[in-house]
């Protein structure tokens, strides 16, 4: 067939794009070279709209073991010789199209990023973002998105221990599903994502391939419009037992000195881990199409090389070690077939049946190689003046302490803030036998990390509203409250991997909203020495009437050097002294209170200050070691109010505050979501040294009241039981979701 | 009493199982491959551990699966000469598959897998909170052999409240009777959906797990 | 009248079937191992009032594509009993 610019273009290559491969091959490119190009210069796989501005991140220095990028995921020094290699990705758009399999094939790519680098995952978490929960659609999403993340980890065998879930209606036919996965292992035990040594033979390990999500790589970057429903060949479907016995096999295989490196295929299936092995290690390979394992007959070779079947590996062995490779996979019941070799010539020979059927040099199809890297324009949105037009005085204040405990009462019950409980229990949150936050609530996820003495604190974190309203802060707050709970759980915060979820990147407003939170993103994660140690960019997450909130989901990991410091964020016991850390301001803005309850779309960012708030978790952390509060718990989503009953369920004890509010408008004291605060608990005679120790510091506190036996008490009014409280909590997603016992619908 | 720890594919409860049992329980333990049929190593007064997971990834039927494997084959033999054999999660659901219990697993009751702690008791022990984690843990068998169970104090563990009340409400799965947990008539395999091994650690803040050791002999 | 009707609902033919996979495995592991392939699906009957076997038969299509089969997944087939 004769290859000509729209055969390019239909492969969703640009024109410029053609003619640049015609420029480095020196000549017209077959399909199957063009196909190849086509997948590695996707969005997906090359950065091209992303990379001139991720570069602008801290991405070494601290704890860094590997630079930002170079290797299948972040890996940091844990001290004592181990290591920890965490990462998140985003499967957003098969989500939108087949939410069970989308979810779950997007949990077993990112455990398959961990264990590549040879070490065992040990807990995983995910950041979703749906529609309105009172739509029919939104209920189906959650429904098989949940059910994929449970079937996928719960049998896979790694703890689901944290996340969020965010309900707003930008995401109402693109939602986010973003998945993290954080494992450790002996850190001089890493296994690199190369290729090396001429005449090594290359393995292909896993699952045969069939014809699964064939231009996915492309088809991750293309708008969801209704048609997509119908692109079948985009669905992938995931084997968490297959991939179980993958792990195993492969961490066996890392205890063995056969390994030059290996690299899991996940986006653009052979091609993607060819080239990028083989860049890396600065050389070539011949592989033979032919010897690779599939599922279906008569495989094109283009089909072959984007196939993105999964729980599939590429692995480069020291060769006359081969037996011992293929005994592991034997005893896994795994296929593994010598597929070919590493060549020095710099260039991918693809053979199929002896034919040569491309011939590509590795670095061209390459982030950081060939493949073009884009500076996009920006401009600054025009909503963002609407945001800046917006004016509290115009929002009526909470007049009386009846509406104070009504409204907070709804507040407790917006799907955004009440319990995730419908969801939590769906997936297996206690294999491991190492999440101690399920019997010890706090604020991250506390996670043993056995066999090296510490243990990890593990959270996801971003406010898109505060994200949309504006962007470079939204961003750092997303950074500042990820450290935020780490501190508030007795560890230090020790490095960063986003998901930057955004619209269209060739729309110039959107295109603002990512250079912005990017740069703001960089400045918190140098204020917490948190570098970023990779991620993922997902673009066009859009929805007809343009694009969703900007979501740069931070996943931070933090470290607990020694146990005796891990802090929860519960009461301990009545009679404790209430005393709330960090200024209270005048502010509503983006508050769940504002967006929720008054119905504005539109309005300032919430209060922060980073230098301000930096200091109060360097406060927090210190008071912690020095074992002077009973408990922390930091103020988010739906204000002071929600973080004190927050506080009471654990262990059904109440609260008694009388606050001065003077000063303050009533609702931003109570439900206003200004950041860098949060609320301890101090027992009766440990209060004076904590006052004289926030004084000393300059720091602001507000001693708000005590605990209480079990009756929730504000400004004298009796608001009950803390009991009915958690009831209303714990149940108001329930009750959304089974108000109607609906049928399943496909689409 | 040393232990031996079944490692099916797809196994996932085998390390917490041999975690528990030797750094909390401080017992010796030998983990067996699927594969294998050799356990000469071990007496009738040792005990073969079935962990929990999703072996074979549960799929036809849970534990269908693995009930031919060439090590389950020794294991049945084990317990026919009265060794001991406890199951958990997965691991009863392959005993019952075996025949070496009576019943079977059906998927829970509000169909969705669940994971959480539930708090279960013996007949002469107080509530102790244990975490279950499984899709398919309703209990099932006919009432004739329910009434059997219930004449030879076979059932082991039921739901019931903190404060030690069975009742269906405390019931996480729809079980029959409420039963958690069984064993056979000779006493000697037992099986259980809450998982002991995930609540034998004081980092953990749970050591009901111990307990449950202790209940069953196994301790 | 009543019609009895049954569907056939099967994993799409290109699509991986990790439970037939598995199933395939576990004959093999019996000795059973003439077997080449072994795809699961579901069997599902269905009673339906209509007043013709072509009003039947269209309220079982209907079903299927909306609720019993997901056609991104699977395919099905509807066979009239009576």
């Amino acid at each position: 067939m004769e290859i000509t610019v729209k055969t390019a273009e239909e492969l969703r290559l640009t024109a410029e794009e053609f003619e640049l491969i015609q420029q480095k091959l020196g000549r017209t490119p077959n399909f199957t070279e063009l196909c190849a190009f086509s997948g590695m210069w996707s969005e997906h796989c090359s950065y091209k709209n992303s990379i001139k501005w991720l570069k602008t991140l801290p991405r070494n220095g601290g704890r860094m073991l590997v630079a930002a990028g170079e290797e299948n995921a972040g890996l940091m020094d844990m001290g004592n010789g181990f290591g920890v290699v965490f990462k998140i990705e985003s499967h957003n758009h098969p989500s939108a199209i087949e939410p069970f399999q989308g979810a779950a094939t997007g949990v077993g790519g990112i455990q398959r990023d961990i264990f590549t680098m040879g070490a065992r995952p040990i807990a995983s978490l995910n950041s979703l973002r749906f529609g309105n929960l009172n739509d029919v659609k939104t209920r189906w999403l959650l429904a098989g998105v949940v059910h994929g993340i449970g079937h996928y980890g719960n049998c896979f065998g790694v703890p689901t221990v944290g996340g969020e879930i965010y309900f707003e209606d930008c995401y109402h036919t693109n939602p986010l599903v973003n998945a993290m996965s954080v494992g450790i292992m002996e850190a001089k035990k890493m296994i690199s994502a190369t290729a090396k040594g001429v005449g090594n033979p290359i393995f292909f390990v896993g699952s045969a391939t069939g014809k699964d999500g064939i231009g996915g790589a492309s088809f991750a970057s293309a708008n969801i419009t209704e048609e997509s429903t119908e692109d079948l060949p985009a669905v992938q479907v995931g084997d968490p037992f297959q991939e179980k016995k993958l792990l195993e096999a492969c961490l066996e295989l890392a205890e063995t000195d056969t390994i030059i490196g290996m690299q899991d295929m996940g986006a653009a299936g052979i091609i993607c881990s060819t080239a990028e092995m083989s860049a890396k290690g600065g050389v070539g390979m011949r592989i033979d199409l032919d010897k690779v394992p599939t599922r279906q007959k008569n495989m094109k070779a283009w089909e072959l090389l984007l196939s993105e079947s999964q729980e599939r590996m590429l692995i480069c062995v020291q060769k006359g070690k081969e037996a011992i490779v293929l005994k592991i996979f034997e005893k896994w019941d795994l296929p593994c077939s010598e597929i070919g070799e590493v060549t020095d010539d710099g260039i991918l020979h693809f053979y199929m049946n002896g034919e040569l059927e491309a011939a590509i040099p590795a670095e061209e199809l390459v982030l950081g190689g060939g493949a073009p890297q884009y500076t996009r324009e920006y401009t600054e949105p025009k909503y963002l003046s609407l945001i800046a037009d917006f004016k509290m005085l115009d929002v009526e204040d909470i007049v009386n302490e009846v509406e104070l405990k009504n409204t907070a009462e709804k507040i407790i019950q917006i799907p955004n803030i009440a319990s995730k409980r419908w969801v939590t229990v769906q997936y297996d949150s206690m294999v491991g036998a190492a999440n101690t936050s399920t019997n010890s609530p706090s604020d991250a996820s506390v996670v043993l990390a056995k066999g090296t003495g510490k243990a990890l604190a593990i959270t996801t974190d971003c406010n898109s509203r505060y994200v949309f309203a504006d962007p470079q802060k939204g961003a750092m707050m997303a950074v500042a409250e990820a450290a935020r709970n780490i501190v508030c759980s007795g560890a230090e915060p020790i490095g960063v991997t986003n998901c930057l979820n955004f619209g269209n990147p060739y729309n110039p407003e959107v295109y603002y909203q990512f250079v912005k939170a990017v740069t703001g993103m960089g400045e918190a994660c140098k204020k917490f020495n948190t570098p970023v140690t990779g991620g993922n960019v997902s673009f066009y997450n859009q929805h007809p009437e343009g694009a969703v909130y900007p979501t740069p989901t931070i996943g931070m990991v933090g470290i607990l050097d020694d146990f005796e410091n891990r802090m929860t964020l519960d009461f301990k016991e009545a009679g404790d002294v209430i005393v709330l850390i960090g200024a209270q301001q005048n502010d509503i803005g983006s508050s769940e209170y504002l967006h929720k309850i008054k119905g504005v779309e539109y309005s300032t960012a919430p209060y922060f200050n980073l230098d301000e708030e930096y200091q109060m978790q360097q406060f927090v952390s210190s008071i912690i070691k020095q074992k002077l509060i009973q408990s922390a718990h930091d103020i988010s989503e739906g204000g002071l109010i929600v973080t004190l009953l927050e506080k009471g369920f654990n262990r059904d004890l109440g609260f008694d505050i009388t606050a001065d509010t003077t000063g303050y408008r009533k609702d931003a004291f109570w439900f206003g979501e200004a950041q860098g605060r949060v609320v301890v608990t101090v027992k009766k005679q440990d209060t004076k040294n904590l006052i004289a120790k926030l004084t000393d510091a300059a720091i602001n506190y507000t001693v708000l009241g005590t605990v209480t036996a079990l009756a929730v008490t504000v400004n004298n009014h009796n608001w009950g039981t803390i009991t009915e409280w958690k009831e209303k909590y714990d149940t108001a997603i329930e009750k959304i979701i089974n108000k109607q016992n609906e049928p399943i619908i496909h689409n | 009493m040393k232990f031996g720890v079944v490692v099916f594919p797809g196994s996932n409860c085998d390390r917490d199982m041999q975690d528990a049992l030797q750094n909390d329980l401080g017992k010796e333990v030998i983990m067996l491959w699927h594969k294998d049929e050799d356990i000469s190593m071990f007496s009738t007064d040792d005990c073969i551990v079935l962990p929990g997971g999703f072996s074979y990834g549960d799929y036809l039927r849970c534990g269908a699966i693995a009930r031919f494997s060439p090590m389950m084959q020794s294991v049945i033999d084990f317990a026919n000469k009265g060794g001991k054999v406890l199951g958990v999660c997965n691991g009863f659901q392959i005993l019952c598959e075996s025949h070496l219990l009576p019943g079977v697993l059906l998927q829970n009751g509000h169909q969705q897998f669940a994971c959480k702690n539930v708090f279960i008791k013996a007949d002469n022990s107080q509530a102790l909170k244990i975490p279950i984690a499984h899709g398919d843990g309703r209990y099932y068998a006919g009432e004739k052999v329910l009434d059997e169970l219930e004449t030879n104090n076979q059932i082991l563990f039921r739901y019931c409240n903190e404060l030690g009340v069975v009742d269906m409400k405390y019931n996480p799965n729809g079980a029959v009777r409420n039963i958690a947990g069984i064993r056979n008539k000779q006493g000697n395999v037992f099986g259980m959906m809450p998982h002991p091994e995930r609540a034998t650690s004081k980092l953990l803040n749970n050591m009901d797990g111990k307990k449950i050791f202790e209940i069953l002999g196994l301790n | 009248m009543t019609f009895n009707v049954q569907i056939k609902v099967m994993p799409l033919k290109d699509l991986l079937d990790p439970q037939g996979k598995a199933v395939l495995g576990g004959l093999k592991n019996l000795g059973i191992t003439s077997i080449e392939d072994v795809r699961v699906g579901k069997h599902i009957t269905l009673q339906i009032e209509a007043a013709t076997e072509n009003e039947a038969k269209a309220i079982a299509e209907e079903a299927s594509k909306k609720l019993l089969a997901n056609p991104i997944m699977e395919f099905y087939e509807i066979e009239m009993i009576n």
